[in-house]
This record gives structure tokens, sequence and C-alpha cells, in this order.
């Protein structure tokens, strides 16, 4: 049995007339422990299938089976890390992760839930900004705030919604390590989500790319068979990584020129000159 | 570097206060105080530009009723009536003053014979009460009611009718639209059923909420002797100045940002801490939008409420004034404007600088 089953996922959006598919026949299996990237184009469909994942979106047919069990609604066993950070802004960076853990520990006391926000600030190494306020923060803080957030509530599989899209080359480097590093410590199953692929090499197990939406399916699987710990600078010399890479990208590239419809149509356009306000 | 984790209000309290700090102990930087020294010279130029326009209008207006006097004493009574006349407008007799646009001296007057008359009024009720005092303690020790001082109220006394008026009025309006909102706003078939309610009821003008509120009140305290003129007045101001509340409520609290939403959703929140811990914060800077307008609003139709409630307020007191037609009443009028005008503008600064305080800038948070 696999850790996370996806069977024959269709999702559209809208009623009548105005339907739209996002996704169509998607069909993932997750083992538990693995790192799986997804990648696709913008606006193919990656959130709507990562919410069909979390529990915030259900298919409009086909199921989610999580450890076996339909996916209804959302779970403290799968943690979220949103593409927007989504931290609330009146809540300083503790307050923000201590509402997580009280929420995922009712049992346990204030001094145990202090001590598990203060150890995960400390993880992702934000203790001086524990009393800040997120827009007080910048953006990679602010990630590894939400970043967290979604691990201090101790989730069994993490759910990564383009976590770094928004940041710079060197901060979002860093943080692909800081999160392969703590994902490492005790091999949690991940998904991430993401439209670098790149960083997906770097990140994940296998990487499955998304093909553009409408109708967006998921196309074949890469497999990533290059030994962890990864170095960044060594692995760009790996044939392995090189071959992969190509492989993917010619693919990618190859169903974006699909996608594209040239359009036959000619346009006239008028005889106009400038007009002269000199004269 | 470890920080104690800051959870409670404790920490909040001084991040509270912080906007006061700044205004109060602004940085000393000799352009910031050039522009604030420029700024506050045009604010003076344009008070004394206002008050010369002013005088130099109800001089006009003067002039011309008092030539109009002098002008009907002619051609009524003869020459020697009209010079009586002229010299008795001339010698400020206060029999024969034109009575039109007061002036600005002449309201400055007034205002100091208000305050005088407020003093005298207090030494009165402060003597009133110690005669009584006696009297009082066995009318007490009988089981009977206390006598009380019921002469006329003075100036300072109408005002903070006034003021109590509209704070009962905002409180009422606070208690009934917030939470009403809250619910609607979470609710959309609720709000579907509210809709036609708020749209019918929201533009009814304040006389109408009056004498609505007067016919149930008045059924209320039949039988009762007591004075429900401020119970009438504060309930009207209330149902009056409530809607914007209710709406921008509504408003804010169903549109709170949908990641926000999906947060309470993946941390599986309660719907008790949903509303308190992501639903109200998020949509407090439309709630506090609102109640700055219905404070506004609430200050506005008093006058006319408390007018035709006969409650001892500023409305009353204008409204009395002007019956009175007394030699200095056009003055007190005046004065009463400026004293409506400038606690208004205060309250609406005492709101703004709250909801400024509360609010959270959307665009620097993601």
């Amino acid at each position: 049995m696999a850790y996370l089953e996806l069977n024959n996922i269709y999702k559209s959006y809208g009623y009548g007339d105005n339907v739209t598919n996002v996704l169509s026949n998607i069909n993932l299996t997750i083992e538990e422990g693995e790192f799986v990237a997804i990648v696709g184009f913008t606006g193919s469909g990656k959130t709507t299938l990562v919410n069909l994942i979390n529990g915030l979106l259900k298919p409009t047919s086909g199921e989610v089976l999580f450890k076996g069990a339909p996916v209804v609604g959302t779970s403290h066993e799968r943690g979220v890390i949103f593409q927007n950070y989504s931290l609330l802004p009146w809540l300083t960076v503790g307050q923000n992760i201590y509402m997580a853990v009280k929420e995922a520990f009712p049992q346990e006391n204030k001094m145990a839930l202090r001590q598990r926000v203060k150890d995960y600030v400390a993880m992702v190494s934000l203790s001086p900004a524990i009393n800040k306020r997120p827009k007080e923060l910048s953006g990679g803080m602010r990630q590894r705030v939400a970043v967290a957030r979604a691990l201090a509530m101790n989730p069994e599989m993490i759910i990564m919604d383009e976590p770094l899209g928004a940041l710079d080359a060197l901060t979002r480097g860093n943080l692909q390590d800081e999160i392969l590093n703590i994902w490492s410590q005790d091999k949690r199953t991940a998904l991430l989500i993401t439209n670098d692929v790149d960083e997906g090499i770097y990140m994940a197990d296998r990487i499955i790319p998304l093909k553009p939406g409408p109708n967006a399916t998921l196309g074949p699987e890469f497999k990533i068979d290059i030994e962890r710990p990864r170095d960044k600078t060594a692995m760009n010399d790996n044939p392995n990584y090189k071959k992969t890479r190509n492989e993917i990208i010619a693919y990618l590239m190859d169903i974006g020129n699909q996608r594209k419809t040239v359009s036959q149509e000619e346009y006239v356009l008028p005889d106009i000159l400038p007009k002269s306000f000199v004269a | 570097m470890e920080q104690e984790i800051v959870l409670k209000k404790e920490g909040q309290g001084v991040a509270f206060l912080r906007p006061f700090i700044a205004k109060i102990t602004p940085s000393f930087n000799k352009t910031k105080v050039l522009s604030s020294l420029k700024q506050t010279g045009i604010t003076i130029v344009s008070i004394l530009l206002f008050l010369a326009l002013w005088q130099l209008g109800s001089k006009a207006l003067y002039n011309k009723e008092a030539n109009y006097k002098i002008e009907k004493a002619l051609t009524e009574r003869g020459e020697e009536a009209a010079a009586a006349e002229r010299a008795c407008i001339e010698s400020g007799d206060s029999s024969c003053q034109p009575n039109t646009l007061p002036s600005p001296l002449q309201v400055w007057g007034s205002l100091q014979s208000l305050i005088a008359d407020h003093k005298v009024i207090t030494a009165d009720k402060a003597a009133f009460v110690e005669k009584m005092a006696e009297t009082n303690a066995k009318l007490i020790a009988q089981g009977k009611d206390a006598i009380v001082y019921t002469g006329r109220a003075s100036f300072i006394d109408i005002v903070l009718t006034s003021i109590k008026t509209v704070f009962a009025g905002f409180l009422l309006a606070l208690l009934i639209a917030v939470p009403i909102g809250i619910i609607i706003g979470l609710s959309p078939s609720l709000r579907s059923a509210f809709n036609w309610f708020i749209q019918v009821f929201k533009p009814v003008s304040p006389v109408v909420w009056y004498l609505l509120v007067f016919m149930i009140v008045k059924t209320l305290y039949i039988g009762d002797s007591s004075d429900n003129a401020f119970v009438i007045s504060f309930i009207s101001v209330g149902l009056c100045a409530m809607w914007a509340t209710l709406v921008n409520t509504a408003m804010g609290v169903s549109s709170v940002d949908k990641d926000y939403i999906n947060v309470a959703k993946v941390l599986k929140l309660g719907t008790f801490q949903k509303v308190f811990k992501v639903i109200l914060p998020s949509s407090l800077p439309l709630i506090f939008t609102g109640l700055r307008i219905t404070l506004s609003v609430a200050w506005m139709v008093l006058i006319a409420i408390e007018l035709l409630a006969q409650s001892q307020g500023l409305g009353l007191f204008v409204w009395e004034e002007f019956q009175n037609g007394a030699n200095d009443s056009n003055a007190k009028i005046i004065v009463a404007m400026f004293v409506i005008g400038i606690i208004g503008f205060l309250l609406d600064r005492i709101m703004l600088s709250v909801q400024n305080i509360v609010s959270f800038n959307k665009n620097e948070m993601a």
C-alpha cells in the first residue's frame, strides 16, 4: 500500500458552460519517506493539485488516499507550506507558530508548547526575530517562519507549494539546503511543487512534470539517481545530473511548444501616419 | 541569542503605545521643525483670514439692518424718531440693536458669559446641596426620595449631556452592529436574509427613527414619571448611526483574505479560534472604519434628535436660543456651532488614531 495515492483525479471549476477542467486523469503514488517534486509551468494547476492533497479542495471525481484512507478535509498529519507564506500579520513570529502547535498538541502544557516554538524558531535560525511581526522580516525570513510553522506541528508528510518561488537565487539556495537538512533528519515524506527544474533535481528523489492546463495531467516520471547529501557545485559535473536535467528540460520544452498555437489570422493594419504637432 | 517568546498582551502593550510615543517625542530634525512651523503658520493665517471675512460679513449685515430700521422710523414716524433710533443704535442699547449674524467679538463675549453663567450655576448647585443636606438626610431616613437640584442647566452641563448621549448611542450601535455584522458576515444565507432589512432601514431619516423610538419607549415608560428624553435620544442616535458599522463589519468578515482562511483550515482551528484569532483581527481595520463613520454620524444626528426629544443637550440649546430671540441668542448659537464642530473633530481624531493602531498594512504582509 502506497503512502499517498491519487487515483484518476479530475478537478474542474465552475458549472455548465463555464466549466474549466483544471486537472484530468491524475495518477500518482508516493511511498513513505520519499521526496517527490512536481514540476510545471505557472498556471498549470499545481496549486490546485496541492490543495487536493492537503484537503482544502475536493476532487470532482477520483480519490485521494492517504495511508489507505480517503482524504476528507485537512489534517495535522500533512503539513503545508504555502506559496505566499500566509503568516498572520497581526501576530509575531512566535505567536504564529504557537497558534499552530497549540492546535496540533492540545494535550501539552504551555511550557512544553513554548519550548517547542523556541526549538523550531531556533531550527530556522530566527531566534532573535521571535517577537517580530511578519512585516518586519525579509521574504526569506518569512518563508523560514512558514517552514517552522509547518514543521512544528510535526506532520508525517510535508507538502510544499512553490515555497521558494518568490525568493532571490541566493536565499533560495540557502533555504533549499535548510529544508533538505531538516528533511534528512527524520526522512518525512515530502512533496515539493516547483517551477524550477534545478530545484527539483537538487532536492527530490523523483521528478514528475505536470503538463500545462487546462486538462493538466502528469507526465512520465524521472528518477534522480544522485547520492545524498548532494553538493550543488559538484553536481554540475555529474553526468547523471546533466542527463536527467536535459531530459526533463527537453520534455518540458516540447510540451510547451505543443501548447503554443500559432495564429494564422492576418491582421490588416490601418494606413495611418503620426500627426505633426510642430507645424 | 535566545529571547523569551511574547504570547500575551503585556508585550503588545508597548507596541500599542508606539505611535503615541513617536508622536510625543519627535526626532528633532531641523527641516522637520521648519516644515511643521510653516504648516502651523499657514493654519494661523487661514484662521485669521476666516475671522476677517466673518467680521466684514457681519458688519455688512449689521449696517444693512440698522439702515433699514432708521429708514423705517423715518417713513413711519418722522425725522425725530429716525434720529432717536440712530442714537439708540449707536449707543449700543440692547433694546434696539439689529439682530443679525454676530461678529467674532460678540461670539467671544457670549462664550465668556456662558462660562461665567456656568460658574454661577455651579455655585448655586453647591449651595443648594449644602442647604438641602440635612433635609435630604431626613428624607432618605424616612425612605423618601431626596430633593435634587432642578434649576437651569449650564452650557458646560449641556455639552456634557450631548457627549454622554453620543457615547451611549455609539456604544449601543457598537453592541448591536458589530455582533450582527460578524454573524451575517460569516453566513451567506443570513446575509441575504438580512440584506433587505439593511437596505430598507439604512436610508431612513433620523427624525423618523426618533419617532419610532419614541412610540416604543413611551409605552415602555408608561406610568413612570421619570425623564425618558435621554433614553429616547441615545437609542435614536444609536439606531441612526449603526448602519455604517453593520455594513462594514459584515463586509470585512465576509472578505477575509483566502490565504488566512486556508491557514485556519490547515491548522484545523476550531470555529471559535477561527473567528477570534483569524477572521476578527483581519477585519478589524474595516470594522474601525465603520465605527469611525458611525461616531461622526452619531454626532451629526444628535443635534436634530435632542431637539425633538427635548433632551437637555446642544440640539435643544440651539433651538431654544433661536426661539428665545434675545439680544445675544444669535451669538450663543454660533458658540454652540463651534463647540459642536470642534467636539466632532476631536471625536474623529480619537477614532482615527485608534483605527491606525489596530490596522496593519495589508501590502506589507505576504
